[in-house]
């Protein structure tokens, strides 16, 4: 088979919108490296918490392409998140209010 | 060839087939979720119940093989996502080639984890006797350490032969990487893995750097 050739511009567009979120990615890895050795007492984990749920749902909607799937993935999709949700309130519930 | 020639039974188009297999994949993907979902809620209680050890152990990890290893997982990510777009733009060399990418980067992900392990076995950072840290639930983050990253690396490692049998499948026909569906379902496989990587990270490795 014949190799495809494209324009470097082509390619560039075609893919634009996954390199910018990869470097969204790699800003937010550095920030909360950074904000890893600022004191701020109890606030590190969930500020570490908070920006990687943000890394893991730009990876969901961009890399996964969640917004493009049809209603009955993204319901598969949300399943797992409802579930830990579901666990963690209940188990903190007890272990966290003792 | 046709897409048409991927059509396998019972379904009656290739859009039903696709349909299908991502459906399948997401539930495969919920259950590898609750499976971290249980150590992720074992290591929040732990923490909770010893915050003085885990802090102590957690600065013991090596931030810069924690750190580096989770760009490289980012990076393979960004490949294996612009192979599913070029493959579906039926620029099928270019995909390969991104296929090898994110062969060579899970590849050396692997590699630097090891080691990563060796510099942990050499500080003895493994629970049991002659653990160096005395501080109440140190040697409890050490096993959770060893026992996310072991399993979450058993899962690359299933990615990697994953992604090989796309390479190999496609040398000789290129345009199964579009037709067949088996190309987005292993980037699903391939994004999860680099998810649940993502979580660990600040868990196991930016624990305690603000102290001593």
């Amino acid at each position: 088979m014949a190799r495809e050739k494209i324009p470097a511009k082509s390619f560039w567009k075609l893919n634009r919108d996954l390199v910018m979120t990869w470097a969204g990615l790699c800003a937010l890895l550095a920030i909360t490296c950074t904000l890893a050795y600022v004191p701020m007492g109890r606030g590190n984990l969930p500020v570490s918490l908070v920006i990687a749920a943000i890394k893991a749902a730009l990876v969901g909607a961009i890399f996964m392409r969640l917004s493009d799937h049809n209603a009955l993935n993204r319901l598969a999709a949300s399943v797992g998140p409802i579930w830990i949700f579901i666990m963690f309130v209940l188990m903190g519930s007890d272990y966290f209010t003792r | 060839m046709s897409d048409s020639a991927y059509l396998r039974p019972p379904w009656k188009n290739l859009e039903r087939q696709h349909q299908a297999v991502t459906l399948g994949i997401w539930a495969f993907l919920g259950s590898e979720v609750l499976l971290f979902a249980g150590l992720f809620a074992g290591y929040s209680v732990y923490r909770g119940l010893h915050p003085a050890g885990f802090l102590a152990a957690g600065r013991e990890t090596s931030i810069v093989f924690g750190t580096v290893n989770t760009a490289i997982l980012m990076t393979s990510s960004l490949t294996m996502a612009m192979a599913g777009r070029t493959a579906k733009a039926r620029l099928f060399h270019a995909a390969r080639i991104l296929l090898f990418a994110t062969f060579a980067l899970g590849l050396l992900f692997l590699v630097l984890k090891g080691f990563e392990y060796r510099e942990d076995i050499h500080k003895h950072l493994i629970p049991g006797p002659g653990f160096p840290i005395s501080v109440e639930g140190a040697a409890l983050f050490f096993s959770f350490y060893w026992v996310m990253t072991g399993i979450h690396a058993t899962h690359v490692t299933g990615g990697l032969v994953a992604v090989l049998r796309l390479i190999v499948t496609s040398r000789n026909d290129t345009a199964w990487l579009a037709g067949s569906g088996s190309q987005e379902a292993t980037a699903l496989y391939w994004h999860l893995v680099d998810m649940i990587w993502i979580i660990l990270y600040p868990l196991l490795y930016l624990a305690g750097r603000t102290h001593g």
